[in-house]
């Protein structure tokens, strides 16, 4: 039965892992706007198609993941 | 009328006579200019994503550059940027115009119309973006000038500099449900095994470690998730008050040193399982409640909606001072669109100004020299010198402000009904733990503790805890869904209460955007209205735009030698006859100052006085149903700053003229209320504007009535969007509805615990129980509080 306690440990592990990607996520703040994220990733094609049609060069489009501090 | 052309940028009626550029219609210049900003830039993409997504500011309301000037200022500067470092910095404006797609994508895409700006980020939900730029190439100032130029006027006052660090609560209570989850679903996989037949045969070393790993999961959830519970039950208490917290805590206390005991010494494995799982659930039902609506101000006072600065004349020069440092006897200059800051007398110029904010009447109010001008109005129209009477914090209406301190809000929290059913309940919970402590201690006293500490777990108020959350936040979601906006939950347990409506009229009762408008006097052909029309064409003023829509007809003839007197009327020959349109005075001559509510305009044409166009405000559609349904349950008052030359129109709504007081200062307004609750009453205020403010303050529930609820409106517990006016009486029913839905809520937590305590009396709390009733208890209460309120919400059809 010794196994379990090697399961109960790795399945502790994955849980934990995950419980601290979702702190991660929180701080981050990837909760404070839940839906301005599902409009801009729907620009992002169109701006890329425009940008090549015209071949400007102008500064390509903005990162949309939010710089962890700073904002808020 | 043939098509109705509509403005591609704003989707506004062109009238007859569009602006067209590019081959496109626009309804004003103001809209034409944005369109052509962004048609040099390659955003045309912005008309793409979304249909007419455009603001319409037209080019007078547009506010001028200069009222920008101090953004240049460094202890400004430094205030609204939220990061400067090395010429990058970073600011974050309220734009409340942010309302589709459109704008999203425009916003983001403000580094093609500036390349001083490195990125931008919309927040939608906070009608926020977030600028990142680069100083060198771009400033501040001129940062806000190019929004305000693409018509998405950031809002910059006090509330904007005072707004940093919040929402830190909504990340921490997201990190506490995300522990508990964890522990909740680590720990049931520990105990489910236990529960199983044939657990007996499972080897001491594994139930020893599940044991010390769920107690290892619930400490951070006993000492982090639920610390809130305990910090608020240890307030209560200190304060002589029994509240919901504090059988919680005793709960949870109990089930912890419980489950620690039997893991200890080894008898069972406790009730880890539940003692997170009802964590979970409470913080989840707060979470549930605690939603607040982002973009929607309720705690806005005069700060919020003054300037942060305000331009001071010397002899010489103008300078750009803050707020706080205007005294009386200075001379300041107020621009188009710039706000009144302190009470004061005109000294120069032709002031006319929009008190809406105020008041709620729609028309600007025109000043000659020397008249005394209330803080609060926005000028409309050329730049004007003012002299300040008395300071910002003296002003009329900033005093109002200040003299209502409303102690009867803020024993908010402690009148629910959770904490007022929670306090019979703790009592009787106790007595039963320690009665059935008592008998069995007589008959069988290794029974005594277990059945004791038995009846305070099973007891736990969870389900109770959790029918408030949810009924009152699916109602307040069901309302929020219907543009009624609730302040928080507490807003209806208050409304319930509710047995007096108080009105304001203009701006609540009326429509500020449209008015009615009649011509008394002469019987007006069609070739002298069509001069009129004509005449009126040439002014901007508001009045003669209305009065230019009201009449029919495309004709417009030649005008010459117009001009337009300021604060008085225009005049214009047309065919060779004078035509004068204006105030009473102006045409007539007659000095008769009569204080007529409505407003008048006045034709004099072909050598005689015509007769006078007449604006009244129209009554809200609806109103009558509301006002007949309301009167059946509720005592209606109304309060007017208006004279009674409208009373018998009110009689006919309200039935009878009792309860209408007409010439009401705003003063008497909050007195008005403060003597209605001082003979007991639960007061229901419903006003628009900064003079309602003070009444709104201190009655027991305030609504604001607004047509954008995102504009500023003053201090309230709710806002009503202007077109749902006609459900307003449903709104306020519903809140019963919801009151019942929670006492039955309370009924079936009730019926749970009855069966939970019979076994806990009798000394068979097993943990299995234990884990099967808890949740079950919970998740029914959450699911019939959500049903039942949406179901009823159907029903209601507001």
């Amino acid at each position: 039965m010794s196994v379990v306690f090697i399961l109960v440990f790795v399945a502790i592990i994955m849980a934990s892992a995950f419980l601290i990607a979702f702190i991660w996520a929180v701080r981050n703040g990837q909760y404070e706007d839940t839906y301005t994220p599902s409009v801009r990733i729907l620009f992002d094609d169109l701006l890329v198609k425009k940008e090549e049609n015209e071949n400007e060069g102008k500064s390509p489009t903005p990162n949309p993941s939010p710089k962890g501090k700073g904002v808020s | 009328m043939s098509e109705e052309l509509k403005c591609i940028h704003c989707g506004n009626s062109c009238g007859k006579s569009p602006v067209l550029f590019d081959g496109n219609p626009f309804c004003c210049s103001g809209c034409s200019t944005v369109y052509q900003i962004l048609n040099t830039n390659q955003l045309k993409q912005y008309y793409q994503i979304e249909q007419m997504p455009g603001v319409r500011i037209e080019d007078e309301k547009q506010p001028v550059d200069e009222t920008y000037a101090f953004l240049d200022l460094e202890n400004f500067k430094s205030k609204i940027l939220n990061f400067s470092e090395g010429g990058i910095s970073k600011v974050s404006f309220f734009i409340p115009e942010i309302h589709c797609a459109s704008c999203i994508w425009l916003l983001e895409n403000l580094h093609s119309l500036n390349k001083g700006i490195i990125q931008s980020f919309v927040n939608f939900p906070k009608k926020e973006i977030n600028i990142t730029f680069n100083e060198s190439e771009i400033t501040l100032r001129q940062l806000v000038a190019l929004l305000v130029s693409i018509h998405y006027i950031p809002e910059i006052n006090q509330h904007s500099i005072e707004k940093r660090s919040t929402d830190q609560s909504d990340k921490k209570l997201f990190i506490k449900i995300g522990i508990a989850a964890f522990s909740f679903m680590n720990a049931m996989i520990y105990h489910f095994p236990q529960y199983l037949p044939g657990h007996e045969f499972l080897e001491t070393d594994i139930k020893r470690m599940f044991g010390w790993l769920s107690v290892l999961l619930a400490v951070p959830v006993l000492t982090y998730s639920a610390n809130d519970y305990f910090l608020t039950a240890y307030k209560s208490i200190k304060k002589g008050i029994i509240s919901i917290d504090l059988p919680i805590a005793l709960g949870l206390i109990t089930l912890f040193t419980q489950s620690l005991i039997e893991i200890i010494s080894e008898r069972g494995i406790g009730y880890i399982d539940s003692l997170t799982g009802l964590v979970f659930f409470m913080l989840i039902g707060r979470w549930y409640q605690g939603k607040t609506y982002q973009a929607l101000s309720f705690e806005r006072d005069y700060k919020t909606y003054f300037p942060l600065a305000v331009t001071r004349m010397t002899e010489t020069s103008t300078v750009t001072i803050p707020l706080e440092e205007l005294k009386a006897g200075d001379r300041i200059l107020v621009r188009n669109q710039e706000i009144i800051p302190a009470d004061s007398i005109l000294k120069s110029g032709t002031a006319s100004i929009d008190y809406s904010f105020v008041t709620g009447e729609s028309m600007p109010v025109a000043k000659k020299e020397g008249d005394f001008v209330f803080a609060g109005g926005r000028q409309m129209g050329s730049a004007i010198e003012l002299s300040i009477e008395k300071e910002v914090q003296q002003s009329y209406l900033t005093q109002l402000w200040n003299q209502t301190e409303n102690p009867s809000k803020a024993d908010y929290k402690l009148n629910t009904i959770v904490n007022r059913v929670s306090q019979y309940f703790t009592v009787v919970v106790v007595l039963i733990a320690v009665g059935s402590g008592i008998y069995w201690s007589l008959n069988q006293p290794e029974l005594a503790l277990f059945s004791f500490t038995s009846v305070l777990i099973i007891a736990c108020p969870c389900a109770l805890a959790l029918t408030v959350p949810f009924t009152f936040g699916s109602t307040m979601r069901q309302f929020g869904r219907k543009g009624f906006y609730l302040k928080n939950t507490a807003v209806i347990e208050h409304l319930d209460k509710v047995d007096t409506v108080v009105f304001d009229k203009t701006g609540t009762l009326t429509n500020a955007q449209s008015s009615e408008i009649r011509f008394v006097g002469k019987k007006l052909n069609s070739v002298q209205l069509q001069r009129i029309k004509s005449l009126v064409f040439h002014s901007s003023h508001p009045l003669s735009k209305t009065i230019y829509n009201s009449i029919e007809g495309d004709e417009l003839f030649e005008v010459k030698d117009f001009q337009e007197i300021p604060a008085l009327g225009i005049t214009g020959l047309i065919h060779g006859l004078r035509i004068n349109l204006g105030s009473r005075y102006f045409v007539s001559g007659e000095k008769k100052e009569d204080e007529s509510l409505t407003t008048e305009v006045w034709v004099y044409l072909e050598d005689s006085v015509a007769g006078y166009f007449q604006l009244e405000n129209e009554y809200r559609s609806g109103l009558h149903e509301v006002i007949r349904k309301l009167d059946k349950t509720y005592e209606l008052h109304l309060l007017t700053g208006d004279n009674d030359a409208e009373k018998a129109n009110l009689i006919h709504y309200f039935g009878t003229g009792k309860n209408l007081h007409f010439d009401q200062s705003p003063t008497d307004k909050l007195n008005y209320i403060r003597k209605l609750q001082k003979e007991g009453r639960k007061v229901l205020m419903i006003g628009d504007g900064l003079n309602d403010a003070g009444a709104l303050n201190e009655s027991y529930v305030g609504i604001v009535i607004a047509d954008n609820v995102f504009n500023f409106s003053p201090a309230c517990d709710a806002i009503l969007q202007a077109k749902q006016f006609a459900s307003l009486d449903k709104f306020i029913h519903f809140t019963r509805k919801s009151i019942k839905i929670v006492n039955t809520g309370f009924l079936i937590s009730f019926l749970y615990n009855l069966v939970g305590l019979t076994f806990a009396v009798q000394g068979n709390l097993t943990p299995i129980v234990a884990a099967i009733l808890m949740p079950i208890s919970s998740v029914s209460v959450v699911v019939f509080a959500s049903f039942s309120v949406s179901l009823s919400a159907k029903f209601s059809r507001f």
